[in-house]
């Protein structure tokens, strides 16, 4: 027996389009056989998870929130993937941004900074992000050394850099011992666009990335030499296109808007530098990357997507007493189904038993 | 002028009727075929006449729409490849499968049904080798090996399973002219034991040399079973491809000008495990004439390219010299620029990218020019260039602006080698330029690139296929093993003399020379 | 005991979960596949086995419970990169967050509960050899299974008929499907196995290792192994050299901890995780690019029809 594999001839935009969204419904259907299993109703769920979090203007607003750092990082991600670069560390990237960043917040502490803090504390977790990322690109075009690994284990001590600073040196001596900074002064802090609400600037900043990303992937020869290097590498180099220029590229791209979503979140979120700054974004943004098929628009909608399905179980642990477990469980489901529903559309699969047709 | 067979009795295998349909294509259509035991029968037929098909539908890769197979007067189905074995159907393709990181022995061992354990196999393997003269070594990596003992892995791996009848699809394609005669040899041996062969080709001097019987196919019909040496070679051309196949205009003495291409002492590496080293390369190209470059695939032809066109670079920059600038240490964007154009071996993923539209396939080496302003990419620009190229060069496409993988390999051929000519380039290099493709396409590109020389252009022709490069070249050289022979005005080649150049062994002045 | 036969001992324990894991991702790679799975069916391993264990108040269920759901997480990864030939990448990653999130609502109602210790093994007369009998001949079965499974992966790939098929599909899946060699049906295995041994070496880390369940408990041991099936160049010889290297590492950064050095935790910590980049980066340096990588890993399978 063997599975019969045959490339389909004409994809049409349509079906492909639709393929995500068929993969959700289906992981749906699952995490809701699974909920009932776990003894609970799954129309009940579906309400909390989904329809609550999109029926009151608070939680369409922490939709956005929990969204921001998703799009931003998943676009980045999605420059890197795109040529085959499999950037596992955004998570590490978003870190050291974050961490850089805040380094600026807190020298400047106390003193009576002007404007000028904010924007550089931006950049700042923009190059930290990048810099962490330059780390497996330059592995990699140097030395040959497979990113995925690399990128990944610099998650681990970027994590560990964090956690050193917030316990040592940076931590804040008013703050009965606990591991966490010095609340930044409101000139680091990135402030909210409409007064009293709870979308900061960060949702804008993606918002660019998106368009520009948009622009850039469709339009540039930059974004063509990403596709051809992802699609055809010999291609590529016949192009007169370095893979590793494209690699140092991609990877300072992905890892500084990885830095910036982590520096966005720190000045405007949280406020100040803790142990955890991240309930994964970096991880889970790779599934919005593949949910939103690589593409800037898919994206943004793959990211509102996903955060809703954070804020929903937040709201399912308190109200339904679901673990947070389960949302990270159905994430994985839902990456499964979208890679196997992007497999349907490209190719005709038969279940053959022996001496099947050929 | 129907064949007389030596033997009698009925036939070891007869195809009736075959046919097999893909779509609206009709691959084969109502094939009629029969082999003797112990008859080397030859399969003629150009690119695209059905040989492969019919071929794999006797070995049992493919089901045929229609007719049947008789084996020893039997009908058979034959469902696999693992019935056909079974039958006593043993098969060498064109491209080996074969795996470089193991052993000879392993290599052998993988492929075949049953328990085999690589000490028996190692005996058999030294037995065969010894009754049909297939040298090989058992504990060789298969990397290491050259295409001719590569290919002896390949028979050797039929002759395990005692064969009826051992069908070949274009052995001496990689084999130097003395490795092929080894192959006939070893052919001839097998054939007077009562094994029968049926021998795929399309190089009439071999079919005549092997077979007294050949059956040509042409658009997937059989149009003829003849005796090869009772039949000229214009008439068997002319049976294969149907019309008078026209001769390439080459007119009259050219006076080539200016050096376009200098390369002086070239020494490249290997670029990994399985690449083969330049040494020592020398070559010149003028305006207006074609230099080709004849050798057996493996011997540096690929290299060659990626130093000419700069995916590789070499070690300083006067090693290269284009348009009289030193471009050893320029890459190929930078070569580009210069006014110099590349055509590779491989279509589909060097020369193009197969899920890319036409258009987009324009930007590989047009970026710098029209289709393109300050990074942003100029979408129609593209679209129109890539138009112009289609008609230009008679390109069939299935639709408007069809991803490359769409288009036949003739006119993915042409739209590559005509997308480097638009760019009417001081100097092009083009490497098999009708490897795979059909003969219409074939001349087409021939006199493409001949009228590209007569117009002023240097033309560099990197070729497999010896009786191309005697059409179109004005001077040539043979590659073997990484080193060039001295370039030569063709009229002073010969093909034996090529032959010679191709195994590395230089003509002594008188003639003399070893073997 | 002295401390320093503590260490020794405590470096054997940390370093058969990886070796454990890591010889079944390496004949999953050999057989061209890929599976960044492993974190995910080794915390399903931990999760399952615990649960199973304290259930039934069994070892060895416990155990099989760990293999079998390492297995079932495999067979899921199988179905989609063999049947659906979806990237490898992203399905593995999948596997590793549907792992990990399972495995945490599998274990939560186990937490707190505590397993008795495992019985070692003594061989009698050998263990009594001061330093290296208590080391090499007084271990529990895990630490012996690990040797043998080493041993036993090496014949198998090396000499075996089977193992043979398997390298060569991994070499060239085009080759060897032309040659009709079965790519689906090995690759299947392969993966079972890889997932198997996660899901044991999951099961070791929570009955034996720690002897309860705790969120979070991998701690990235799955992608360790990953890393050193490339530093072990895909050979099961080097792969024991490399389990125990690595082993010892994160056990003396411990140590290293405990006697204070002066050096922050944090930095110990990070020892293993800088000492896998290390050594990717002394591999490459070594042979200049991944040598020794089957040359058919990660790429889907798709035959020509």
């Amino acid at each position: 027996m063997r599975f019969e594999l045959t490339p389909r001839p004409n994809v049409s935009p349509v079906m492909r389009a639709l393929a995500p969204v068929a993969a959700f419904i289906t992981a749906f259907l699952i995490a809701g056989f699974v909920i009932w299993l776990m003894g609970r109703s799954p129309a009940a769920a579906f309400d909390v998870y989904v329809l609550q979090p999109l029926s009151d203007p608070w939680s369409l607003q922490e939709l956005v929130v929990k969204a921001t750092p998703l799009a931003l990082i998943a676009i980045g991600l999605s420059y890197c993937f795109r040529a085959n670069l499999w950037n596992i560390g955004a998570e590490g990237q978003y870190v050291i941004g974050a961490v850089l960043g805040s380094w600026l917040a807190l020298k400047t502490h106390g003193t009576d900074a002007g404007l000028w803090v904010l924007p550089l504390m931006l950049l700042l977790g923009i190059i930290g992000g990048a810099l962490w990322g330059l780390i497996p690109a330059f592995l990699k075009t140097r030395f040959g050394v497979n990113e995925i690994l690399t990128s990944l284990m610099l998650v681990y001590v970027a994590q560990l850099v964090l956690d050193y600073l917030v316990r040592g040196p940076w931590r804040d001596p008013k703050g009965f011992n606990f591991p966490q900074s010095v609340t930044f002064d409101p000139s680091a802090t990135l402030h909210p666009i409409f007064e009293g609400g709870r979308v900061h600037f960060g949702a804008l900043f993606a918002l660019i990335a998106v368009l520009a990303t948009a622009v850039i992937l469709g339009r540039t020869l930059f974004g063509y030499r990403l596709k051809l290097t992802g699609d055809a590498p010999r291609a590529a180099r016949f192009a007169g296109f370095s893979s590793k220029s494209t690699t140092m590229a991609v990877f300072a791209i992905s890892g500084g808007l990885a830095g910036l979503a982590g520096i966005t979140e720190v000045s405007g979120q949280i406020g100040q530098l803790q142990p955890s700054i991240s309930p994964g974004y970096g991880f889970t943004a790779i599934t919005v990357a593949f949910l939103g098929r690589l593409n800037p628009i898919g994206i943004l909608i793959a990211a509102l997507v996903v955060a809703l399905t954070f804020i929903g179980g937040e709201s399912a642990q308190i109200l339904l007493k679901l673990p947070l477990d389960l949302t990270q469980a159905f994430q994985g489901i839902l990456l499964l189904c979208v890679l196997a529903a992007d497999a349907l559309v490209s190719y005709r699969i038969r279940f053959v038993t022996r001496g099947g047709g050929k | 002028m129907k064949a007389d067979v030596s033997s009698s009795g009925p036939p070891l295998v007869e195809l009736k009727g075959i046919s097999k349909r893909y779509g609206d294509l009709l691959a084969n259509d109502g094939i009629d075929l029969s082999i003797e035991p112990g008859e080397i029968h030859a399969l003629l037929g150009e690119n695209g006449a059905g040989k492969s098909t019919l071929v794999k539908i006797l070995y049992g890769v493919i089901e045929p729409s229609a007719g049947e197979i008789r084996w020893e007067s039997r009908p058979v189905s034959i469902g696999s490849p693992v019935e056909a074995r079974n039958l006593g159907l043993g098969m060498v393709f064109q491209h080996f499968s074969l795996f470089d990181e193991l052993t000879v022995a392993e290599n052998i061992a993988v492929a075949l049904s049953g328990d085999w354990d690589l000490a028996t196999v190692r005996g058999k393997l030294g037995e065969i080798s010894r009754t049909y003269g297939l040298a090989l070594d058992a504990d060789r990596a298969v990397w290491t090996l050259s295409a001719g003992e590569r290919q002896r892995i390949e028979i050797v791996r039929c002759l395990l399973q005692n064969p009826r009848l051992l069908i070949l699809d274009e052995p001496t394609s990689v084999l130097t002219p003395q490795e092929a005669e080894h192959l006939f040899t070893t052919l001839d041996r097998l054939s007077a034991e009562g094994c029968s062969i049926l021998y795929i080709s399309h190089k009439l001097e071999e079919v005549r040399r092997l077979c007294r019987r050949a059956t040509i196919l042409r658009a997937g019909r059989v149009v003829a079973t003849i005796d090869p040496r009772a039949s000229s070679a214009r008439e068997i051309a002319a049976l294969m491809v149907g019309s008078e196949v026209g001769e390439i205009r080459t007119d009259a003495p050219h006076h080539p000008e200016g050096e376009m291409l200098k390369v002086a002492s070239l020494n490249l590496p290997p670029a990994g495990m399985h690449g083969q080293a330049l040494r020592g390369i020398d070559l010149k190209a003028r305006a207006g004439e074609v230099v080709g470059i004849a050798g057996i695939a493996g011997n540096g032809q690929t290299e060659l390219f990626a130093a000419l066109s700069g995916e590789r670079l070499a070690g300083g920059p006067d090693a290269v010299v284009i348009a009289g600038r030193p471009v050893g240490t320029t890459g190929i964007d930078g070569r580009r620029r210069l006014g110099a154009a590349f055509v590779p071996e491989e279509r589909l993923g060097h020369a193009a990218a197969p899920t890319h539209r036409l258009s987009e396939n324009t930007l590989i080496s047009h970026a710098a020019a029209e289709v393109s302003r300050s990074g942003f990419i100029l979408v129609n620009a593209a679209r129109r260039l890539a138009r112009t190229i289609v008609q230009s060069f008679d390109v069939r496409t299935p639709e408007g602006d069809p991803q490359a993988r769409k288009l036949s390999g003739g006119n993915l051929q042409k739209f590559v080698i005509g997308r480097e000519i638009i760019r009417k380039p001081k100097l092009i290099v083009v490497d098999q330029p009708t490897w795979g493709v059909d003969a219409g396409a074939a001349r087409l590109i021939r006199q493409a690139l001949v009228d590209l020389a007569r117009q002023g252009s240097a033309v560099v022709v990197v070729s497999q296929d010896l009786d191309e490069l005697f059409e179109v070249a004005d001077r040539m050289a043979v590659i073997h093993q990484g080193t060039l022979s001295p370039l030569k005005p063709i009229g002073e080649w010969t093909k034996e003399a090529v032959g010679l150049e191709m195994l590395g062994v230089a003509q002594a002045p008188g003639g003399v020379h070893a073997v | 005991m002295t401390t320093f036969e503590a260490i020794l001992l405590t470096i054997v324990t940390a370093s058969t979960p990886l070796l454990i894991a890591a010889l079944g991702e390496l004949v999953a790679e050999r057989s061209g596949v890929l599976n960044l799975g492993v974190e995910g069916m080794m915390a399903m391993g931990a999760a399952c086995s615990f649960a199973a264990a304290i259930t039934f108040d069994s070892t060895f269920l416990g155990v099989a419970a760990g293999i079998l759901a390492g297995a079932l997480m495999a067979s899921l990864f199988a179905l989609v990169v063999l049947g659906f030939a979806a990237n490898q990448v992203g399905s593995g990653l999948a596997l590793t967050i549907f792992g990990l999130g399972l495995s945490g609502l599998i274990g939560a109602p186990f937490v707190g509960a505590r397993r008795d210790p495992v019985a070692h093994i003594d061989v009698p007369g050998l263990s009594d050899i001061p330093v290296i009998g208590r080391l090499f001949f007084e271990q529990d079965l895990f630490v012996y299974a690990s040797i043998a499974l080493t041993i036993l992966v090496a014949i198998y790939l090396t000499r075996t008929r089977s193992g043979l098929t398997l390298r060569s599909i991994g070499e060239n899946h085009t080759s060897a499907n032309a040659l009709g060699l079965p790519v689906w049906r090995v690759r299947f295995w392969a993966i079972l196995f890889g997932g198997a041994c996660a899901g044991l070496a999951g099961a070791y880390l929570a009955l034996v290792y720690t002897r309860f369940w705790s969120p979070g408990m991998t701690a990235g041991r799955g992608w360790i192994a990953l890393a050193l099936v490339v530093f072990a160049a895909w050979r099961p010889g080097w792969l024991l050299v490399g389990a125990y290297i690595f082993g010892a590492a994160t056990v003396l950064q411990l140590h290293a901890q405990a006697a204070q050095f002066g050096v922050p935790p944090q930095v110990l910590s990070a020892v293993p995780y800088l000492a896998t980049i290390l050594a990717l980066l002394l591999l490459s340096l070594r042979h200049g690019r991944a040598i020794g990588a089957p040359g058919s890993l990660g790429v889907p399978f798709v035959p020509d029809r």
